[in-house]
């Protein structure tokens, strides 16, 4: 259970909004992407967001490029998790792959709104909030397993190393 | 019940029947990236390997910001040239090929049943051959070099029946901005596209190309056409080894069918600041634009550039209006240059940029000022995608790209035709 403070916004909110391409190359530190998230759709979001706060929006979040900085940028500001109507695809995966939590839920993405209070339980799938309680069906296990890694690239370390130790005992 | 293409294509690879639903575990024929390698060499070096696990199924191709415009993007081409060769990975394409996702297709990478995965969103484009192809992030790329394998959902299939004859002035990205502004850019989200009907055979190559680039823009997985016999005598002389032409079914599962008649069809344009937002080019003709842009991963192809080059030969382009043209690879520079496409460009007094992503991704080469108007036939137009987060981009054909630049309003290309 972790809490946090809702940030609300529409639908088809994209890559280029979230994490403007003219940085994309500038960019390799996580905390450097962090200064510019939502640059282009909430130019006050970066210096504001706390740490544990909670991205609410509409249908299709994270549509346009497969650029996986608009998934690093959030999870480096502290975002804890997103929660959409739904979300395009490679952005679907990018926040998984960084270890960022994205949550689908129609009610919660219709009825939060932004200074929302918000207790979310991954392993439950509810977030909980003043307004009401929601469900999200919980991501599979898995997939919990990349996050609670930190991301895939510790879960592919773990699982290549496990790989190396059965090839040396046969 | 038959199995899509989809299906076919991704079970072969996993090597076992798969249906819509189903997560497999596939081993790429081809794993895309390009100048966001330098981030993806950052991603590999932390897994512990040392070596790539198959490096002839690694592609890299050079193409979003070349040459460097600047120290860290030429620091970023470094560290790939070096990574190659270290790896030894032997498809590497400099900045001297084009897009990639020109290149691919004319390299003979992109053939019917072939797995392909890219860190560019664009990589459906290969599906216009038959091709299962699909975008992806850095660090799923950077592990799919470290292990060689990557998991998927099997997609859901919705088909695009088309019959009918486009008319003059009308193409293949009109056809796809009239089905994504009709059906929102959400309309094939985690699904596949199949591009089908009785009008799909007389679509050119390049406008397959064009519609599988665009069903990206669908939020498709991937998108494609049958390979049909134009296809495969594209891919003659290109094809690097022997493939299979798998097809649908005719029985296969679609969980939806859109009909579209490409008789009806009218230019249409994108307008700021979705890919949805759109209307017929009689709703926007009179806005004044600032820049046109002609080419792109989308529309530059020799077909494209001919279109546009048919209505400016013997024009000059307005003199309130820039024009850009950006073919989509060298190969494509160079037939437009025998073809006297370039020549009628450059005198009608376009600039002609050298092959890349150029401006469409807002790196380089034509970035606009607050308050500006681009008329792009790119495939987004997203706030401050292309520079000040107060420009505005829309979307449109080549041939109305090309119209619109000799009046520097938008206009509908019909009357040139």
């Amino acid at each position: 259970m972790s809490h946090g403070i809702v940030w609300k916004y529409g639908d088809n909110v994209n890559t280029d909004v979230i994490f403007p391409g003219r940085y994309t190359y500038q960019m390799m530190a996580p905390d450097e992407m962090a200064k510019h998230a939502l640059e282009d759709l909430d130019p006050g979001f970066a210096a504001k967001v706390k740490p544990g706060d909670v991205i609410v929006a509409g249908k299709n979040f994270g549509s346009g490029s497969s650029r996986e900085q608009a998934a690093t940028c959030l999870k480096a500001a502290g975002v804890q998790a997103v929660v959409a109507k739904s979300f395009a695809r490679i952005y679907f995966r990018n926040a998984i792959n960084v270890g960022l939590p994205v949550l689908q839920s129609e009610e919660a993405a219709a009825q939060l709104e932004t200074g929302d209070h918000v207790d979310i339980d991954l392993v439950r799938g509810e977030i909980r909030s003043a307004r009401g309680t929601f469900h999200f069906s919980p991501l599979p296990e898995s997939v919990l397993g990349i996050i609670a890694a930190g991301g895939l690239i510790e879960y592919t370390k773990s699982k290549l190393t496990v790989d190396e130790a059965e090839e040396k005992k046969e | 019940m038959g199995r899509t293409l989809t299906e076919k294509v991704l079970g072969r690879n996993a090597g076992r029947e798969v249906r819509a639903g189903d997560v497999v575990s596939v081993s790429p024929d081809f794993i895309l990236s390009h100048d966001n390698s330098a981030a993806i060499i950052q991603e590999f070096r932390k897994l512990g390997v040392k070596k790539v696990k198959a490096p002839a199924k690694i592609v890299i191709v050079l193409d979003h910001i070349v040459p460097a415009a600047d120290e860290k993007y030429a620091q970023n081409h470094k560290t790939i040239r070096e990574f190659v060769a270290e790896q030894g990975i032997p498809n590497f394409f400099d900045i001297n090929a084009g897009i990639c996702h020109q290149v691919l297709p004319e390299q003979g990478f992109a053939v019917p049943g072939a797995v392909i995965v890219g860190s560019d969103s664009h990589t459906p484009s290969y599906g216009a051959l038959g091709a299962f192809a699909t975008g992806i992030g850095r660090t799923e790329t950077a592990c799919a070099w470290a292990t060689g394998e990557i998991w998927l959902r099997v997609p859901e299939t919705m088909r695009i029946d088309l019959s009918g004859r486009l008319g003059p002035g009308v193409s293949a990205k009109d056809l796809s901005l009239k089905l994504i502004g009709d059906h929102g850019a959400e309309m094939a989200n985690y699904r596949a596209v199949e591009f089908a009907g009785p009008a799909a055979g007389d679509l050119s190559v390049g406008a397959r190309l064009t519609l599988a680039n665009m069903s990206a823009e669908m939020g498709a997985k991937n998108g494609y056409f049958a390979p049909d016999d134009k296809a495969l005598k594209w891919l003659v002389g290109r094809a690097r080894g022997p493939f299979e032409a798998l097809a649908s079914d005719p029985d296969a599962r679609y969980d939806s069918v859109i009909a579209c008649d490409l008789g009806a069809l009218e230019p249409q344009v994108a307008l700021p600041h979705s890919v949805d937002n759109v209307k017929p080019v009689t709703a926007v003709a009179g806005k004044p634009v600032d820049q046109v842009l002609i080419g792109t991963c989308t529309n530059g192809r020799l077909e494209d550039l001919e279109a546009a080059a048919a209505i400016l030969k013997g024009r000059r382009v307005h003199k309130s209006v820039r024009v850009l043209v950006l073919p989509a690879s060298w190969e494509v520079y160079r037939e437009a240059l025998r073809s006297g496409a370039l020549a009628a460009l450059v005198d009608a007094g376009c600039v002609i940029l050298n092959s890349g992503c150029g401006p469409c991704l807002g790196a380089h080469e034509g970035l606009l000022a607050a308050g500006e108007v681009c008329l792009s036939t790119s495939n987004r137009n997203f706030r401050g995608r292309m520079g000040h987060r107060d420009s505005e981009i829309y979307l449109a054909s080549p041939a109305t790209a090309a119209a619109s630049a000799v009046f520097g309003r938008i206009t509908d290309p019909r009357g040139f035709s």
